[in-house]
């Protein structure tokens, strides 16, 4: 697709649109005029950036925009992009001050970036980084750009820019030794367990700075040498990037660098280095040891994995219901690192999340406290959300178009038309949106087309039909058989050409809630073009609704495309109104199309689902557990109802309640929201060859 | 119907030498129990986890011959069930592979079973239930199958295709005999011994496994299998370098996606 420019008075037009929320009232003209000589590919990308940097900040959208001519001439497209990106990197960082300031340093920008190939980025190693750590971790721990490198035992926190080392590669692989060993230190036991204190065990040095530096450095050894045993290229690869240990921990290996060393054996020998005057020497992959923020989270983990391990333990027969006193508690059995409950001699299942959280509590403690054990007894159970009063203030006294049931777990029973769900239509937005969307795509969606065209083109040649454009061989052979043998022959000798009938329907249902408000919202319009797309290629039924809401009186849903509506202008209208609105209650969302989709004749019904992450809704009801037993039960609803569901999240961080959460459907977790319009199609397509 | 065309069955296989098939849990004696009481087995699991293995094993062990149909979503009725021939001026009737293994009480096993076309699949529902017979309609003849004959199918839950699920009608036949990755030390004992490596090198094998494992549902769709480790195995025992045979036998054949390639590469040197 080629298109002519925009002329001045057409990019001031959609630049306004863009910047309407600038303070500073500045006319878009001069600044349409400087955009008028790029291509229209370029100017679709500036304006694209412009958009995106106006919703966090309408005044670094505004810099965007004015200084795109220069920057273009100096960047290519993916040069420009780093540019822009690295303006609302400080933006989120440190503020609009500081984003203005890097993104007018255009020369800074530039020459930094010519001598990049010796610096590594963080945010260039994050996703490949995170499924390593994914990949060695007993449990989720989440990745994120900090000042200096250190964890607090459930995020690991990596400086932005690594140039310490003399090429780009070292320092890539700097930035994997750092975050294994930050992750070893809350695998292996750096932060104490329920026998060790660490910070009863610092507290002795008054001089805590210099303490934590030699507890570092001595825990690097330690760690090293304990990865090495289940991970020996890991562990030599940690070697060969620190060289050979500097003189000052040359004692610390002999004593510390063995497989079987615990944090005890380097507090003894913490006490020896402390009694000296050297300073703890300096290691390039060690990180720094934040004990305070480490000891914070981590109790506060305790706290709630205790507490969800008793109230599964609680819930399990016998336990705690049990009448009279002297109740047994169950038996711990640790065999192999696998964690097993019984009780009077009888293995009790935990449901997964309590299991994982009696898992992590094993990894932070080494044993399980001993308040899990205790029963919470007859009339104990105390769930933590309580019916929140002030919701209901916000009542709508609309009529609903439907009511439904939600699954409240903690009775164990439906609340009865508890939801109040409405049909709500969208305002037409941006009629050019999906136009502007496919021109930056055109590659792809060219891709996808061809794809797809050979998915539905899968003609199959089907046999034994009465009549057709091939003689079928078997067939004929077969029925001369037959005949000589006396049966009657078979008539239908022919093959023919057929087009596969699929005869499937697909619902998508789109989070709106505030929460995906900028990337995430502005990835889910792109993917509902690229699925349409798609899906218009394929001949497949597809309806799209949009969902969000403000508490159970108010469950709205937002029709994009019904499933009778052809793929039009009115749609696609509505593809650009989709936005970020209030909050989520998934079930109701997932019950009303449920209903929808069983009205079609197709024999596979299929709802994904696209969202970005815990449901969630106004008042503390929704969130947390709640929300999460609700939108299962749904999901289980609608899998005995024949609804097959797909679940796509976005979702960088620990994603340890989507099991639970997703438990009857099937999932995929998408760590970056740029990802999902070219995954979405691809998600679409295994799910339905 | 004229005359009684002349009979040609297929030469079944006897599985003469014993299997190699490291136990799990207690499928074994479920198995052997199935077969007693005339129970079709319905083998539930990831693929690479030892199914097909398991069937030969027991065929073994119950000294039945095995009959094993790679199903595929071609596969007709008459592929399985038989079909007249012309073979010189003469007619004659073949048996299909079911037929042959209802007739001469083996154990038929149907491997991938959703793959195998809808129609077909439902030929299978009178052997799987109490009735236990197999129509022949060209040849208007009820096979009973004798007490010997077994049917056995499998199914991999991990399908995410809508299109492949197991019908309920057919599931509900059979005994479910859910399959997975053994244990870390028993799946080590089985590479080690498949695939002629040293238990050390199994053992990293293994971790290296349990790292992709972790990564289902999060960029894999599956972790790596026994079947991919038994071929690292292989390898590495043949003179390849350990990480490069673990990049080309678990690594690329986990992903084609350049990042998740990056990330297995990276799991692979951690391990090796
Ligand atoms: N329990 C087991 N005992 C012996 N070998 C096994 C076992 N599990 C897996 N294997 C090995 O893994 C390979 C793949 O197993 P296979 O039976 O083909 O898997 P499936 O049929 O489940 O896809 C086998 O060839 C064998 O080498
Ligand atoms: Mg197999």
């Amino acid at each position: 697709m080629t298109a002519r420019r925009l002329f001045s008075n057409e990019l001031e037009e959609r630049l306004d649109e863009l910047l309407f929320a600038s303070t500073s009232h500045r006319s878009a003209k001069g600044i349409a005029d400087g955009l008028e000589k790029l291509t229209r590919e370029q100017q679709e990308r500036v304006l694209h950036w412009v958009g995106v940097a106006a919703q966090s900040y309408a005044e670094v959208g505004y810099l965007v925009a004015s200084l795109a001519p220069r920057a273009l001439a100096r960047l290519d497209a993916a040069g420009f992009e780093a540019w822009v990106l690295a303006g609302l990197d400080a933006y989120d960082r440190q503020g609009g001050q500081a984003a203005m300031a890097l993104l007018r340093d255009l020369d800074g920008f530039c020459a930094a970036r010519a001598h990049a190939p010796a610096a590594a980025r963080f945010a260039d190693i994050e996703v490949r980084l995170a499924r390593f750590i994914q990949g060695l971790s007993g449990r989720a721990l989440a990745l994120s750009a900090g000042a200096f490198p250190h964890t607090d035992t459930e995020t690991v926190f990596l400086p932005a820019q690594l140039a310490s080392l003399p090429t780009q590669d070292e320092n890539r692989r700097l930035y994997k030794a750092t975050a294994a060993l930050l992750w070893a230190q809350t695998r292996y036991g750096t932060f104490g367990t329920a026998a060790v204190g660490i910070e009863a065990a610092l507290a002795r040095w008054p001089d805590r700075e210099r303490a934590l530096r030699w507890f570092a450095a001595l825990e690097a050894v330690r760690l090293e040498a304990v990865l090495g045993a289940e991970l020996p290229g890991l562990a030599a690869e940690i070697a060969a990037l620190r060289g050979p240990w500097p003189e000052g921990l040359r004692a610390a290996a002999e004593r510390l660098g063995r497989p079987d060393a615990a944090v005890s054996q380097t507090l003894t020998f913490l006490a020896e280095c402390m009694a000296g005057e050297a300073e703890a020497p300096m290691l390039p992959h060690a990180g720094a040891i934040d004990l305070e923020a480490a000891l914070r989270v981590r109790a506060a983990r305790q706290e709630r994995e205790t507490d969800i391990v008793r109230k599964a333990l609680s819930t399990l027969k016998g336990f705690g219901g049990r009448q009279g006193a002297g109740e047994s508690s169950p038996a711990v059995n640790l065999e192999g690192g696998k964690l097993e409950f019984s009780l009077d001699g009888e293995a009790l299942a935990l449901p997964p999340e309590a299991q994982a959280a009696a898992q992590s509590l094993l990894q932070d403690l080494g044993e399980l406290p001993p308040e899990c054990l205790v029963p919470a007894g007859p009339g104990a159970w105390q769930p933590t959300e309580r019916e929140g009063g002030g919701e209901d203030a916000l009542t709508s006294h609309r009529e609903p178009h439907r009511r439904y049931d939600e699954w409240d777990y903690r009775r164990r029973a439906y609340r009865r038309d508890w939801c109040h769900l409405f049909e709500v239509d969208l305002p037409p937005g941006d009629p050019d949106y999906v136009v502007k969307v496919s021109l930056r795509n055109t590659a792809a969606i060219r891709q996808i087309r061809r794809r797809f065209e050979m998915l539905r083109g899968e003609d199959r040649l089907l046999g034994r039909q009465p009549e057709g454009e091939e003689i079928d061989v078997d067939a004929l052979v077969e029925a001369a058989g037959d005949r000589a043998a006396g049966a009657e022959p078979e008539a239908r000798l022919y093959s023919r050409r057929i087009r596969c009938e699929r005869s499937l329907a697909a619902m998508f249902m789109v989070d709106m809630s505030g929460s995906t408000k900028g990337w995430v919202n502005d990835a889910e319009r792109e993917s509902l073009v690229m699925l349409c797309e798609a899906l218009e290629t394929l001949g497949d039924a597809y309806a799209i609704y949009g969902f969000s809401g403000w508490t159970r009186t108010r469950c709205d849903i937002y029709p994009v495309k019904r499933f009778d509506e052809a793929y039009d202008a009115a749609v696609r209208g509505r593809i650009a109104a989709v936005e970020a609105k209030d909050y989520t209650r998934m079930g109701v969302a997932i019950r009303h199309l449920t209903q929808l989709l069983e009205a079609q004749p197709a024999r596979h019904r299929l709802l994904v689902t696209l969202s970005d992450g815990r449901p969630d809704d106004f008042g503390d009801e929704y969130r947390g557990h709640y929300g999460v037993e609700d939108t299962r039960r749904a999901l289980q609803e609608a899998h005995e109802r024949g609804v097959r569901s797909y679940c796509v999240t976005i979702d960088r961080h620990g994603a340890d309640y989507l099991p639970r959460l997703y438990g009857p459907a099937r999932y995929t977790v998408l760590d970056d929201a740029k990802k999902l319009p070219l995954k979405v199609a691809d998600i679409y397509r295994r799910l339905t060859t | 119907m004229s005359g009684n065309p002349r009979t040609l069955a297929p030469q079944l296989q006897t599985v003469e030498i014993e299997p190699y098939y490291q136990p799990v849990r207690d499928e074994v004696a479920l198995f052997e129990s199935a077969h007693r009481r005339r129970l079709p087995v319905l083998l539930k699991g990831p693929t690479g986890c030892g199914k097909t293995r398991f069937v030969e094993y027991m065929a073994w062990r119950l000294k039945r011959p095995l009959v094993t149909v790679a199903c595929h979503d071609d596969l007709t009725t008459a592929d399985l069930v038989g079909r007249y021939l012309i073979v010189g001026n003469e007619t004659v009737w073949v048996d299909g592979p079911l037929a042959a293994a209802v007739r001469a009480g083996a154990i038929c096993y149907l491997d991938e079973i959703v793959e195998a076309r809808k129609d077909t699949t439902v030929v299978i529902h009178p052997l799987a239930d109490n009735r236990r017979m197999l129509a022949i309609d060209k040849r208007g003849e009820l096979l009973a199958a004798p007490d010997d004959f077994m049917l056995v199918i499998s199914y991999n839950p991990g399908y995410q295709s809508v299109l492949k699920e197991i019908k309920p009608s057919t599931r509900q036949r059979f005994v479910a005999l859910e399959f997975d990755y053994p244990e870390a030390a028993v799946e080590a004992g089985i590479v080690a011994t498949e695939g002629g490596v040293d238990a050390e090198t199994a053992r990293r094998l293994v971790k290296l496994a349990e790292l992709t494992r972790n990564l289902k549902g999060a960029g894999l769709d599956e972790g790596a299998s026994t079947r991919l480790l038994v071929h690292a195995a292989q390898l590495i025992a043949d003179g390849v370098e350990p990480a490069a045979a673990c990049t080309a036998a678990i690594a690329r054949a986990l992903s084609d996606d350049p990042e998740m390639t990056g990330t297995l590469d990276d799991l692979v040197r951690a391990v090796f």
